[in-house]
């Protein structure tokens, strides 16, 4: 195609659509009940967005099919709150272990540079968390690289089980009392900041102005941003590449090893800047939040969002949270219409419902939401109903002009 | 001398309860390709139903009617969640097979309000005895004498019998089996009541054992038991019983030393090492990719 | 593709009227008018402490039932529970927080497990909630805060107060202590029981198990060989019904020590018509009122949920007498602000006293209830029923 660099008439409303919620979200935040479910599941649903798309990245695109996703979540939270949490109250976190055998914090380092108050005090915290959550990527993508070593070799269901196993082995180390001067062994790390510290205060400590549903947003945007220029590149199509025919890949000149490895690094880094993330999401970190039923939870997400989509990722993760902590959760107690005892409503029934919801979109609509599509394919679609008609030839369609570019 | 008879004895018996899990995993796996993760929370089921059922009927009705339950359980799952998907991509059958044992844990969790469920007392298998100085119940001595009569059973039904062959036809090739006349339908259903049949018979054993039963009761044997099967080499019904005793023992022997914090992570490690070393386990066929 | 997006509109469409009845089922006064204040129950009705949190929400059932009403500043108020499961899960505690602040709550009861409460501190904190836990024992509940109280003891006091039952009951020279991996209960706990005990002069063996372990058989083959004089094993409800059944058919014969969670009828059926020797510590002894044990009972027997949630019989917990105690506490302390402001009540909360049925409440200053007993009861594994055995203090 000859426009190169411009952006076509989708990705550019999928663009704006995208700012339009995020203005939308630092208004509403600004302006009504602030302790609405409605900011948590957004908050916790950019989160999950991010961890999505990583996972979407592997599974959907690079057609690796990993279970490790809540590990690499796992080290990335745990390098945060390692790196964050202020040093005067570390030896109250670690009072089980006398003391933190870790005393640096980055946010009292540039505390130390511009100075703890007011201002001064917001930037250093900024910055500090800045820095904590890139750490957090990368030591996640340098124990992907390290696990890929052994690992990538293997193939479909080998490589998931070798991950979730790796997942899980990460899971117990981090438990592991001996190590507890580090990681706090079986007790919560806390005390970090985390989004509500987004929050602009004045003198006395009021909040005069919200930004801790938005900050979520504005970082996990970014970096599905960057996943996304990412699978547009040289890079990206060599992925899809692999996924479509290993061995016709390896024939074109792409190295299998190293596309591989680059893949599942990316994808860790991301899920480790999303483990951070959860991290200030949840207040709390603790090795037992990142079990298996949670790398499948992301899974679930990527599928009903459409394996090889990154909108539907996105998409799938808000609706996936909102339904599971919001919506349904009416469900749980009973409820009376007039005078009529609604049965069945008790403790759980919100979570029976929910999976039966799973199993239908499972069942019937097994490309999810979007299919391989992206929002921005919805908006240019009238220009290329022209020369074709089903999803299939779409998609070819889109591979053949994937080539040519 | 006593701690040794005791753990080994622990040990071949957990390995034992593992196998007849592992069992189930191993057939589904070598006919549909499918890691079927509902496998262990179906088991867990098994446990729920003989809870409840025994409570108002006698145990010799409510056993073989829990089995009952539990084998029409595992034929409604593989009909109602897997069969529409026959055609569809690997990832989305997997994705089904996550989405049931969601739904069963959540139906488990509902049914019991939470609490964990005492299982019934079977009278002679729970009774104690004593070997060497060590006491365990009579169950786990019986264990493996079953599970070795059960799999003797199972390959002769495969070996020797037309489901049998049309099994194995079915394993080593999908499309041309069902060119030769083999109702595919038919033989995948017959995979999943003998996979059900045999976790149910497991729940006996194991919930006999370790009597509570609560709704994640199924996620950890389950897990287990799926890597004793991709230890012995995913497929095979010898791979997946020598590997479940060997996940079982292993297990068991790492919990009696200092490092007991790692007793899963160990069976992770394992797996791992095998899979790098011997890709498709221990008597996994080679496969060969068709360009 | 055009199936797709009608399908997602539908499906916006749908779950906006969840949202929209979900909505609708808070309205801000009662239904005739009467003035309503709400106490939020935050618990775990699912999850691994899901019966215990059950058990503890029944005692708040009870005080309600007993205390409908309060008189706020002259006024009489319509008492109004509203409950958040937080499924025992530290992911799910912000939302499960966050809900109950959505509907208005004055003051937050709970939760039964100390992870959970730190994780939703943040959340009640940051809508000026004050929240009273009512047995979670982890120290790190209320430090470093002014929003978190409990009227329990803390895990180093019930650590050294097990420590010491262990030392002058059974004379034990060597303990065992278990522990679920990666839960802060146990490994607290064990911790401060080792601690104790090593200063007594005796020594532990210590192990961990991963979450949803059903196999033990191993833990407790290591104690018997290693000669151990006490199992002290501070684990959930499900997993001490285990500990305690293969104890039995292993043919242990040391005593089981156990904490606060162990005082639970299922873990008493577990351990019936066996030789097998079980202790725990704990808050509240049946038989401590009579008054309050008659009242509870005949309202468990005459409701089939609340003996559903009771896990069938009419064995009273602890925790229940706690979460009855909870209520009242938190019933006082919205008098004493004399409004349904959740700022006037926390600052009244700090100031409260309060003689329950499990003792006096009063509060220090980090929020804690000052207590320096703990009541130990022995399972009379005959009768199914727990008997008292001492009053244990720390010192």
């Amino acid at each position: 195609m000859t426009k190169k660099k411009k952006l076509d008439k989708g990705s550019l409303i999928t663009i704006i659509i995208a700012a339009a919620l995020l203005i939308v979200t630092l208004v509403l935040e600004n302006t009504i009940n602030a302790n609405s479910l409605l900011f948590t599941v957004i908050r916790k649903g950019a989160v999950y967005s991010l961890v999505a798309v990583s996972m979407n990245l592997l599974n959907g695109f690079t057609g690796l099919f990993s279970l490790g996703q809540a590990g690499f979540m796992l080290l990335g939270a745990y390098t945060y709150a390692i790196l964050t949490i202020p040093t005067d109250i570390r030896d109250t976190i670690y009072y089980l272990y006398q003391g933190a055998g870790f005393r640096f914090s980055t946010v009292d380092f540039f505390k130390n540079i511009f100075g703890a108050e007011d201002t001064a005090g917001f930037v250093s915290m900024v910055l500090g968390v800045l820095i904590a959550i890139i750490a957090a990527g990368i030591v996640a993508a340098i124990f992907a690289f390290l696990i890929g070593l052994p690992v990538l070799r293997l193939k479909s269901d080998y490589l998931a089980i070798a991950t979730l196993g790796f997942a899980e082995i990460l899971r117990a180390i981090f438990q592991w009392d001996k190590l507890g001067k580090v990681t706090n062994g079986a007790n919560a790390l806390r005390g970090y900041p985390t989004f509500s510290d987004f929050n602009i205060t004045d003198a006395s400590g009021k909040i005069v102005f919200r930004l801790s549903s938005t900050i979520p947003l504005i970082i996990a945007g970014i970096c599905i941003f960057v996943i996304i220029l990412l699978i547009n590149s040289s890079y990206g199509r060599a992925f899809k590449a692999i996924r479509d025919d290993e061995v016709s890949a390896e024939a074109m000149g792409i190295s299998l090893e190293k596309h591989k490895s680059l893949s599942f690094c990316i994808s860790s880094f991301f899920a480790g800047i999303g483990g951070a993330l959860f991290a200030m999401f949840a207040s709390t970190v603790q090795a037992k939040t990142f079990t298996s039923a949670m790398t499948y939870e992301i899974f679930l997400i990527v599928v009903i969002g459409g394996i090889g989509s990154v909108s539907g990722s996105c998409i799938a993760s808000f609706l996936y949270i909102a339904c599971s902590e919001w919506w349904l959760r009416f469900l749980d107690n009973t409820q009376y219409i007039g005078s009529f005892k609604v049965p069945l409503l008790r403790n759980g029934f919100r979570m029976v419902v929910f999976s039966v919801v799973i199993m239908i979109i499972v069942l019937f609509f097994r490309h999810g939401i979007m299919g391989n599509n992206e929002i921005s394919d919805i908006f240019n679609r009238k220009k290329k109903k022209i020369d074709e008609n089903g999803t299939e030839e779409n998609k070819m369609h889109r591979r053949l002009t994937d080539n040519e570019k | 001398m006593e701690f040794v008879v005791s753990q080994i004895l622990s040990g071949v018996s957990l390995g034992g309860q593992y196998a007849l899990i592992a069992i189930g995993y191993t057939m589904v796996y070598g006919i549909l390709r499918l890691i079927n993760f509902a496998h262990g929370d179906l088991f867990m089921i098994a446990g729920i139903i003989l809870v409840y059922a025994s409570a108002s009927l006698p145990l010799f009705i409510s056993i073989p009617l829990m089995i009952l339950l539990t084998v029409l359980l595992g034929f409604v799952i593989e009909r109602a969640a897997y069969k529409p998907l026959r055609s569809a991509p690997r990832m989305s059958v997997m994705i089904s097979a996550i989405g049931v044992s969601y739904l069963l844990q959540n139906l488990a969790l509902y049914i019991t309000g939470g609490q964990p469920k005492t299982y019934p007392r079977i009278p002679w298998i729970s009774e104690t005895i004593t070997i060497l100085g060590a006491t365990t119940h009579i169950v786990t001595v019986v264990t493996p004498f079953l599970v070795i009569a059960l799999v003797f059973a199972l390959t002769m039904l495969i070996n020797h019998t037309k489901i049998g062959i049309a099994m194995r036809a079915v394993a080593k090739d999908f499309e041309t089996s069902r060119l030769m006349g083999v109702k595919i339908n038919s033989v995948i259903s017959v995979t999943f009541i003998i996979g059900s049949f045999l976790a149910a018979v497991g729940s006996v054993l194991y919930f006999t054992n370790y009597p509570t039963v609560i709704p994640m009761s199924g996620a950890m044997p389950g897990l287990k038991a799926f890597v004793a099967a991709v230890f012995g080499g995913i497929g095979s019904i010898p791979g997946a019983v020598i590997g479940a005793f060997i996940i079982g023992i292993c297990e068991t022997l790492i919990k009696g030393t200092d490092y007991s914090v790692f007793s899963d992570a160990f069976t992770f490690a394992l797996l791992i090492v095998i899979l790098v070393v011997k890709p498709t386990g221990i008597f996994g066929e080679k496969t060969t990719d068709k360009v | 593709m055009k199936k797709f997006f009608a399908i997602l509109m539908a499906l916006v469409l749908i779950v906006g009227c969840f949202a929209s009845c979900g909505g609708n089922t808070a309205p801000d006064a009662g239904n005739d008018g009467e003035k309503v204040v709400r106490i939020g129950v935050f618990e775990p009705a699912s999850g691994d402490s899901g019966a215990g949190g059950k058990k503890e929400t029944l005692g708040m059932q009870y005080a309600n039932s007993k205390f409908p009403t309060v008189n706020v500043g002259g006024e009489e108020y319509k008492v109004e529970l509203v409950y958040a499961d937080n499924g025992s899960d530290q992911s799910k505690a912000p939302a499960a927080a966050a809900e109950l602040v959505g509907k208005n709550v004055s003051i937050v009861l709970g939760s039964y497990g100390s992870g959970v409460s730190i994780a939703a501190s943040e959340t009640f904190k940051n809508a000026g909630l004050a929240a009273l836990g009512v047995t979670c024992t982890n120290p790190n509940v209320t430090a470093g805060n002014d929003h978190y109280f409990r009227i329990c003891f803390l895990d180093p006091f019930q650590g050294t107060v097990l420590a010491n039952f262990a030392a002058d009951k059974f004379g034990a020279k060597k303990a065992y202590c278990l522990g679920e991996l990666g839960n802060e209960y146990d490994q607290g706990l064990v911790s401060f029981f080792k601690t104790a005990f090593e200063a007594k002069g005796g020594t532990v063996v210590s192990d961990s198990f991963p979450t949803n372990s059903s196999d033990f058989s191993s833990y407790i083959n290591k104690a018997k060989n290693e000669g151990c004089d006490v199992f002290f094993c501070p684990v959930s409800i499900a997993y001490a019904t285990q500990i305690v059944a293969q104890s039995n058919s292993l043919g242990a014969k040391f005593p089981i020590l156990g904490s606060d969670t162990l005082d639970d009828n299922m873990v008493l059926d577990a351990g019936k018509g066996t030789d097998i020797q079980l202790y725990v510590s704990t808050f509240y002894s049946e038989g401590g009122n009579a008054e309050f044990d008659a009242g509870i009972k005949e309202y468990i027997n005459t409701n089939s949920e609340a003996l559903a949630a009771n896990g069938g019989n009419d064995t009273i917990s602890a925790v229940t007498a706690m979460g009855y105690d909870a209520y009242c506490v938190a019933l006082k302390a919205i008098e004493a602000a004399g409004s349904t402001d959740a700022g006037a009540i926390k600052t009244a909360l700090a100031g409260v006293e309060y003689t329950g049925v499990s003792g006096e409440i009063k509060f220090d200053a980090t929020g804690d209830a000052v207590r320096d007993t703990a009541y130990i009861k022995a399972a009379d594994t005959a009768n199914a029923a727990w008997k008292f055995e001492t009053q244990q203090t720390a010192a």
